[in-house]
Formats: structure tokens, C-alpha cells, sequence
């Protein structure tokens, strides 16, 4: 194979150096890891494998990491679209410094925001408190661990929606709004079929960073097998106790279960460009 | 200037107005509904951080952040973040340079395992590294015979910070890169500058502010990673403690005013990223305003 049928020819020197490091870099930092991880896990045969992830353990953590994690997601879908449509379409005193505050839990390390919901939700927190008079277990309970994930997904649905959103034409609605469409018929069929696929990357991006999350949870959740137990925690738990293979087995298909999710979010994002592309 | 209040007051124009946008009592309750979302789990959180580091007054805070653990955790902290910042700009810069500026087979493969880093669980990132270079994983003998320590020791600590950091810069400048095109890098060529001339005086200035983004986006999360950290570092005190370990350590011996001083210089740093970050995103905004899209 000629170098030319893979590379577009270009007067650009630094092709091979850049490439060759990039990937060279990649390879070490990234890729090996990871293979090691899952290389690991295959020198566990297939029964000890299952015997491993599919424990009553293990399924208790899957049910509490995907069920949190889709129930933050959603929230953060509808909260987060009203948030982008307000800093969008509207203006209120203090506007850019609370579109600067959205980007807070990308900043804010996640211990600190696992000690600081934890101390307004446990049963003597500021909200903690009130919600415990009325019989709520907010904190030590599946429901911290979902307001951890809340926190945690806050940016992504605001932040692929708002450039949507800002780049709209005014013309569409007015053009609804002269055939005869009401407000909320023009948003039902004009605007959200067009901010669709930006609302669902979003949730997917919420939804793939919240079954990863450690830091913040792991204050909130109280940390009891079967009931406030994370999959991320599981594998530590393994790990704390030698059962490197066991860990390698959970992190194995945690691991896959990340990569449909990049996958899927990659097909969305290219659905997503696509529509606001044509627009354009 | 009288065009202006007649254009407002124009029938049409309040009718046009008035079907584009929403009534005055939904406009309220949407924008209420959004700042009370926001308050109840942005200001607040950090509101708590603040107020419970000083609750048990200013000289218990200033004696938690100036203890010697808490002062090698800082200084472990920056060196983490000191080496896998620069480490990620190089690779950053060379990812981009590869992918923007030439056309070839595997481009887009190559930028979805850029991408990979930040759909990984932190907690499994650690456990990886521990795979390859901890007592029993594929390295763990060599490693041993040698005396060479990476996991429970800083090597580790900085490998994680690495591996978690790894896209931050790339993602900021492959896009820039990708508008911005080769025109400007064969002009210089073909004026009789070398590579690097070109690159140095040409693409590294053009870049210079997504570059600063991407590196102030890059530190924040190095210096707070706590999944990844945790695993490999052994949280040994005064040795392989960074803040964010630090934190977990004090807030589990009950020393809540403590752990929350700590937190509180973490939180700051977080404040000081998303000023410069708008600071970074409104230059960007005025440079486009002034050269145009083109």
C-alpha cells in the first residue's frame, strides 16, 4: 500500500511525527490500560466470569448505578432544557454570571461536591432536615445517590442545547405564528422536534458521565451492599480485597458498556450536526 | 430616534411579538423555575462549602489548610498537575495537528478514542493502572526486582491525572484546527518557512487562546480527580495524599470543619476556572466580532 492511498496529499511537512506521537501517546496512556484490564478478566473462566457479574451483589449495583443515573439524566433533560431556553430567550438581571455557574460541576471537584450535598442533605443538613420531618431518607439513600448524578449531569443537556437554540431562525416561528399556530404549537411541532437530537445527546452525555461517577457519590450514598451500592464502589470493594479478577470482571463490563454509550453518542452527535447543519 | 418607539408600538410589530414569544406570566414562571433549579443544587452546594469551612471560626480554618499534611497534599496536588497538564498540551497539539491538517484513512477513529477517556469510569482507570504496574499485575515483578514504585507512590498518581486529562486539550483545539484549514500554514511554506517556523509563528499563535481553554479545563479536573487517584495512590499520609484524598480522609475521621477548609481552596480554584473560562470564551467571541467569520 502506497502512503498516498490512505493520506490526501499535502505540502504540510509533520504528518508521520504528529501521527506517530498522537497515536504513540495514545497506545501507552490510554489503550493499554485498558487492555490490560480486559485481559485481565479473561483469565477468569466463562462460569467464574458470570459467577462474578451476575451476583445478586453485582445486580443490585447495576440497578442502583443505571436506575439513578437515567433518573438524574431525565431530570437534568427537563430542567436542563428550561434552563438553556431562559438564558437564551430571555434577559434578568445577573444572566452571564449564572451562565458562567452552569459549568460549576465540570470545575468543582467531585469530593467537594460530595461532602457539600452530603451535608445539606444528611438528616441534620439544611434540606435534610425538613425532608426528614416529612419521613424522607434523602442522604444514605438511592435518592442521595440521585442527587449527586443530578449535580453531576447539570452542564451537558444546557450546553448542547444552547447553541441549538441561539442559532434558530426567528423567521420558522414567525412563520408558524402567521399560518395560524398558537405558542405552545409552535414549540410542540417547530421547536422541539428541531432541538431534539441535541436534548437526547445531552441526556446520553449526562446519562454515560453519571454511571461513571465516584467522587460525589460515594459521600452521599452511605455505601451499603445491596441497597446504596454503585458498581464504581463494588470494583473498589474487590480491589480492596485482592479480588483483582473479580474487579477486572465488573470493570470489564462497565467498560462495555461505556463504549456503546460513546458509540451512541457519537451516532447522535452526527444526527444532531446533520439536522442543525441543514438548517444552516 | 421617534422610529423606534413607533416601531414597538406598531400593531404589527406587538402582534409579531406577542406570537414569538411567550406570555409575561410564562416567561416569569420559566425563569423562576430555572433559578431555583440552579440555586437549590449550584449556589448552594457552594455556599455550604464556604460557610461550613468557617463555621468553626477563621483560625481552626487557617490551621487546617496550613497543617503539614494539608500542605503536602497542596504541594502533591501541583506537581500532579504540574506534569499531566504539559504532557496532554504536547499531545494536544500533535493529535490536533495530525487530524485538522491532513486527510487520511482512520481520522475519525482516531478521534473517538480521544474521546474514550471521558466515557471511562475514573474508578476503572485506576483499577487498570493497578493491572499493569501494581504487585500482582503483568509488570508487578519487574517492577519489583528494579525497586521501582509506581502504584501506591506519585508515578501512579501522575498517570492517572494523565489518563483522566487526556482529551481536554486535543478536544478544544481539533475543531479550531479543522475551521481554521491549511491556507494560511502553505502560505508560510511556500514564503520559505521551515515546519516548525510554521508552526511556531503561524498555527501555535491561532490557537493560542483555545489552547489556554483547553489547558485551564485540563488542570481543574487534575487537580480535583478523586476516583482514579484513590486507587492507585494508597491515601498514605504526608506521601500519596492529594487534596481531594486529603478531603475524603479528614471528612471520614469526623473532622468536618477541616475537610471543608480544604474543599474550600478546591472550591475557589473551581470559581477562578469558570471566570477565566468566560473571560477565555467572551476574547474568543470579540476576535471572531473583528476578523470575521470566514
Amino acid at each position: 500500500m502506497t502512503k498516498s492511498s490512505w493520506l490526501k496529499p499535502t505540502v504540510l511537512p509533520g504528518f508521520g511525527l504528529s501521527l506517530g506521537f498522537a497515536t504513540f501517546y495514545l497506545s501507552l496512556i490510554v489503550l493499554l490500560p485498558l487492555a490490560a484490564l480486559l485481559g485481565h478478566s479473561l483469565t477468569l473462566s466463562w462460569a467464574e466470569f458470570w459467577k462474578v457479574v451476575a451476583s445478586d451483589r453485582a445486580i443490585a449495583s447495576y440497578q442502583l448505578t443505571f436506575g439513578a443515573s437515567f433518573i438524574a439524566a431525565a431530570v437534568n433533560l427537563v430542567f436542563g432544557l428550561i434552563v438553556a431556553w431562559v438564558l437564551v430567550r430571555y434577559n434578568f438581571f445577573g444572566k452571564k454570571v449564572i451562565d458562567a455557574l452552569v459549568d460549576l460541576p465540570f470545575a468543582l471537584p467531585t469530593a467537594v461536591a460530595g461532602i457539600a450535598l452530603t451535608a445539606i442533605y444528611a438528616p441534620n443538613g439544611w434540606i435534610g432536615q425538613h425532608l426528614s420531618a416529612l419521613g424522607i431518607k434523602a442522604a444514605y439513600s438511592p435518592l442521595g445517590v440521585t442527587l449527586a448524578l443530578i449535580f453531576i449531569g447539570l452542564p451537558f443537556v444546557v450546553r448542547t442545547v444552547q447553541p441549538v437554540l441561539e442559532d434558530l431562525e426567528k423567521e420558522i416561528e414567525e412563520a408558524a405564528a402567521s399560518l395560524g399556530a398558537n405558542r405552545l404549537q409552535t414549540f410542540c411541532r417547530i421547536l422541539f422536534p428541531a432541538l431534539l437530537p441535541s436534548l437526547l445527546t445531552g441526556f446520553a452525555l449526562a446519562f454515560a458521565r453519571a454511571v461513571g461517577e465516584y467522587g460525589s457519590v460515594v459521600f452521599i450514598s452511605g455505601n451499603m451492599p445491596m441497597k446504596t451500592e454503585i458498581t464504581p464502589l463494588l470494583i473498589m470493594t474487590r480491589l480492596e480485597q485482592f479480588d483483582y479478577a473479580g474487579a477486572a470482571a465488573l470493570g470489564s463490563v462497565m467498560l462495555f458498556i461505556s463504549f456503546i454509550l460513546l458509540l451512541l453518542i457519537n451516532l447522535l452527535q452526527h444526527w444532531s450536526n446533520n439536522r442543525h447543519g441543514a438548517k444552516a | 430616534m421617534s422610529s423606534l418607539p413607533l416601531a414597538f408600538s406598531h400593531p404589527a410589530a406587538a402582534a409579531l411579538r406577542k406570537a414569538t414569544t411567550e406570555p409575561a406570566w410564562v416567561r416569569l414562571l420559566l425563569t423562576c423555575i430555572a433559578l431555583l433549579f440552579l440555586a437549590l443544587f449550584l449556589v448552594l452546594p457552594l455556599f455550604i462549602v464556604f460557610s461550613e469551612a468557617f463555621a468553626r471560626g477563621a483560625e481552626l480554618y487557617w490551621a487546617s489548610i496550613s497543617e503539614p499534611a494539608a500542605l503536602h497534599a497542596i504541594k502533591l496536588t501541583l506537581i500532579a498537575a504540574a506534569i499531566a497538564v504539559p504532557c496532554n498540551v504536547i499531545f494536544g497539539l500533535a493529535a490536533s495537528w495530525a487530524i485538522a491538517k491532513f486527510q487520511f484513512k482512520g481520522r475519525q477513529l482516531l478521534i473517538t478514542l480521544i474521546d474514550l477517556p471521558i466515557a471511562v469510569s475514573p474508578v476503572i482507570v485506576g483499577l487498570s493502572l493497578m493491572l499493569i504496574f501494581g504487585a500482582r499485575g503483568y509488570l508487578g515483578d519487574w517492577l519489583m526486582d528494579h525497586d521501582v514504585r509506581i502504584m501506591f507512590a506519585v508515578p501512579g498518581i501522575v498517570l492517572a491525572t494523565i489518563f483522566i486529562t487526556f482529551p481536554f486539550v486535543a478536544r478544544e483545539l481539533i475543531p479550531l484546527m479543522q475551521e481554521q484549514g491549511r491556507e494560511q500554514e502553505e502560505a508560510a511554506l511556500t514564503l520559505g518557512a521551515n515546519g516548525w517556523q510554521t508552526f511556531f509563528r503561524v498555527t501555535l499563535p491561532s490557537v493560542k487562546w483555545a489552547l489556554l481553554y483547553g489547558v485551564i479545563l485540563a488542570n481543574a479536573r487534575a487537580m480535583g480527580e478523586f476516583g482514579a487517584v484513590s486507587v492507585v495512590s494508597g491515601k498514605i499520609r504526608e506521601q500519596t495524599n492529594t487534596m481531594p484524598l486529603h478531603i475524603e480522609i479528614l471528612y471520614n475521621e469526623y473532622q468536618f470543619a477541616a475537610a471543608f477548609a480544604v474543599s474550600s481552596l478546591l472550591a475557589l480554584l473551581a470559581l477562578v476556572t469558570l471566570l477565566l473560562k468566560s473571560l477565555l470564551e467572551y476574547k474568543a467571541a470579540k476576535n471572531l466580532a473583528v476578523t470575521g467569520p470566514n
